[in-house]
């Protein structure tokens, strides 16, 4: 079993352990943010760059560092490698350059995004953005269209992670959309005019990092962090079943696969993903449909829990401030 | 006069056919091939020193033996002829007037490494090429050199002829895997590499056109032989495309370690400039290399003649030097405007991007509408540094070296010629098109 150290926390990994996975074992802040990477998806990662860390140690046997930057979802562990997330100045340079990159063609629109309070570039651009952007010119913009009966795509704020089309490939049974284009052009779209009918294609909603596809039973009905997520499963001969209602009173307002700390899905039985079907997300929004388990604990990527973006600190210097200038402005 | 290993033959009429290739030596050397066994070939390759002549100059012999060869599975050769960087037109050249040594380079090939079937894939939008190609091959398959008990000795081989579609990105090695499986012309992360995972997942070996002809007279000749010509580990012969503002633009064969000096002003060679003007920079390897000054490329900082070689291109790295790269030699006069031609040079990286890494699909766009603003007047110093601070965030930091090769023009143009950058955002009333960039970015001019 090879040793990894990443920001000075040693950890022996299985065979095959990629770096990013390593990272999640060590648990906190030495694990790199992801948007494309995707456990339960094959193949997916690489591609949004986030993950990138620096290898100041190759292994034990080659122990020159790496040359550039590596996407830690993809880079199998050596025994005795050294790598640098958190501690690396000139890797947080270029994380955040590709922060930059990423919110140039994604529109901070979070106050009116179904998914702001459990969005993924939401934490990442409050980590790693600047306030202000440097880019000046014309962003790319689309029309909002249904892909589906149950599902909306806002092109204009997809990031071209491939996570949805992995999930068109590899868990739904039929695939009609794909990229088109290629640069910053690209986009995703179906196969022309075709509708997206599938019993899984609903997954395609969780595996979204940010707000490109919405839920259409649940699009603007509450913020998410007014909602109350509830353990819930039923019977269903199509799925695992086991969902999180997110409810408020005795309304279902939306139901979700349940994922884990990482924003992926859990696993359901015998260690497969569970992917929840379109019956029991879409069509099973009464509290009869379901057995409530109780609340859900949600420890990460959401201000559901923990009102993240709140510093107590920095609000009370934030807060003090705001009267400063006030009283300037008053005299 | 260098000696010409590729070219020799290239002027003789009707070259192209393959009664007068034959007539000329053609298929002797597979003939030689098949009296070796299969990994003295590779070592011969190994002993040539040739590096590969697509651009990264990674040494062909040690790419062959990296090769898996495990047992019941198919392994493959793939000819790189997807040549699109701006400047570079070797390969379309040499395969327009010699495509019977590229086919016996690739029947050597694909014999040394155990191949069964091997592929060309070459760029869709040369067309005509294609239809040269083609009717070479079914020349070979009908004479045996080709298809099945190839010149009686039992082994059967087929090569294919594959269009791609037209796109640069396929010229990188995984992506024209991709594209050549029928995909989407995407680059795969690396690891795993083509010589472990390639062409149907199976071990693949991935050669540029002139790499693959240069393997004919090493086979001839000997590893040996081929590695006495050249200079240090720059072995052999490289076709030069030169072209901008010469006297005398086109393919040129030279012996590695010939004077970059006497390669330009040489009546062998380029002639020198047109019109006598002054020159102001080179760009030595393809658009994706750093642009040099005339005093740098001319001489390496330490006062020393510059060669066409491998290490004295690169020689300084970066800040004083280059890359021979694919050997694409692009002249500019005194008159040239450095900014406007790294607008070019970037417009097409930004077209050209594949969008599957966010530095890169993003990155590109804003280096060209940045660079759009400074050469129509409209930039500020701020713009400059700007661009200097993207072209950094990209290099190095994309899955494949798109991004590098879109960032290392612009950051060796600011590093070389930042003055001209300055001259255009401090004189923009004499080049200032306000409705051109206005209606580009669909700005109100009124709030601007």
């Amino acid at each position: 079993m090879p040793k990894v150290t990443i920001d000075g926390h040693t950890i022996e990994v299985p065979d095959g352990t990629t770096i990013l996975q390593a990272a999640r074992m060590i648990g906190g802040d030495v694990t790199p943010p992801a948007m494309c990477y995707y456990s339960k998806l094959k193949t997916s990662g690489g591609y949004c760059r986030t993950c990138i860390v620096k290898v100041t140690k190759g292994s034990e046997k080659d122990p020159r560092p790496m040359p550039k930057p590596v996407a830690s979802c993809r880079t199998t562990v050596m025994d005795g490698m050294e790598v640098q997330n958190k501690t690396a100045p000139d890797l947080i340079d270029a994380r955040n350059g590709v922060v930059e990159f990423l919110l140039i063609n994604h529109p901070l629109d979070c106050p009116i995004c179904d998914q702001a309070g459990e969005c993924h570039l939401q934490d990442l651009s409050y980590e790693n953005g600047l306030s202000k952007s440097r880019y000046e010119f014309k962003r790319r913009e689309f029309e909002k269209i249904d892909i589906g009966d149950k599902i909306k795509l806002h092109m204009t704020r997809c990031i071209l992670c491939y996570r949805r089309v992995k999930v068109a490939e590899q868990v739904c049974d039929t695939r009609v959309h794909g990229v088109m284009n290629r640069g910053d052009v690209a986009e995703i779209s179906t196969y022309i005019e075709k509708a997206i009918d599938n019993d899984f294609s609903g997954n395609m909603i969780d595996v979204c990092p940010v707000g490109a596809l919405t839920d259409r039973t649940f699009r603007f009905k509450s913020r998410v962090w007014f909602t109350k997520p509830m353990d819930a499963h039923r019977d269903c001969s199509k799925c695992c079943g086991k969902a999180v209602l997110y409810m408020s009173g005795n309304e279902v307002l939306r139901v979700s696969a349940r994922k884990d700390m990482w924003g992926e899905v859990e696993d359901a039985a015998e260690g497969k993903p569970g992917w929840i079907c379109n019956e029991c997300r879409f069509e099973k929004k009464e509290v009869k449909d379901w057995t409530i388990e109780g609340p859900r604990a949600i420890d990460r990527h959401s201000v559901i829990a923990q009102n993240k973006y709140l510093d107590k600190k920095n609000l009370k210097i934030d807060v003090s401030n705001q009267k400063q200038i006030q009283e300037k402005a008053h005299n | 006069m260098g000696r010409k290993l590729l070219t020799q033959h290239i002027n003789v009429p009707g070259i192209r056919n393959l009664e007068t290739y034959r007539q000329h030596g053609g298929y002797d050397t597979l003939r030689k091939a098949f009296g070796m066994k299969q990994e003295d070939i590779v070592e011969e390759v190994k002993k040539s020193g040739l590096r590969g002549r697509g651009g990264a100059g990674f040494p062909t012999g040690l790419k062959w033996s990296f090769l898996a060869k495990p047992e019941g599975v198919a392994r493959y050769l793939v000819c790189n002829a997807d040549e699109s960087e701006p400047g570079t037109f070797k390969d379309r050249y040499m395969m327009e007037h010699l495509p019977h040594l590229l086919i016996e380079g690739m029947a050597i090939g694909s014999f040394a490494l155990g191949c069964r079937t091997s592929y060309i894939y070459i760029r869709g939008e040369l067309m005509y090429v294609y239809h040269i190609l083609q009717k070479a091959i079914d020349e070979a398959y009908a004479a045996g050199f080709l298809g099945k008990n190839v010149m009686g000795t039992g082994w059967d081989f087929d090569l294919f002829l594959q269009c791609g579609g037209g796109a640069y990105i396929c010229g990188e090695e995984t992506a024209l895997i991709e594209s050549l499986e029928g995909k989407r012309g995407n680059p795969r992360i690396k690891p795993p590499f083509p010589a472990i995972k390639g062409v149907w997942d199976c071990p693949t070996v991935v050669n540029n056109v002139e790499s693959i002809m240069a393997v004919v007279p090493i086979v001839r000749d000997g590893g040996d032989a081929y590695a006495q010509i050249g200079i240090g580990k720059s072995t052999g012969t490289k076709l030069i495309s030169a072209c901008g503002h010469l006297k005398k633009p086109g393919v040129y064969e030279i012996e590695l370690g010939v004077p970059v000096e006497e390669f330009i002003y040489s009546d062998e060679y380029c002639g020198g400039i047109r019109n006598d003007k002054k020159l102001k920079a080179v760009v030595a390897g393809g658009s994706s290399v750093p642009v040099l000054p005339a005093e740098l490329i001319l001489k390496t900082a330490n006062g020393e003649p510059r060669l066409m070689s491998y290490e004295s291109l690169a020689d300084g790295g970066f800040a004083t030097g280059t890359m021979l790269g694919s050997g694409g030699f692009i002249v500019m006069d005194e008159d040239t405007s450095i900014v406007k031609n790294l607008w070019t040079f970037t417009r097409f990286y930004h077209h050209e991007s594949c969008g599957q890494c966010s530095p890169c699909r993003e990155g590109t766009g804003w280096m060209e509408k940045l660079l759009h603003k400074i050469l129509d007047g409209h930039g500020t110093l701020a713009d400059v540094d700007l661009l200097w601070e993207i072209q950094s965030k990209i290099e190095g930091k994309t899955i494949c070296p798109l991004g590098d090769a879109a960032a290392w023009p612009v950051a060796s143009a600011i590093r070389h010629f930042r003055s001209e950058f300055e001259e255009y955002v401090r004189n923009p009333s004499a080049i200032r098109k306000d409705h051109h960039y206005y209606r580009v970015n669909n700005l109100n001019p009124e709030l601007v």
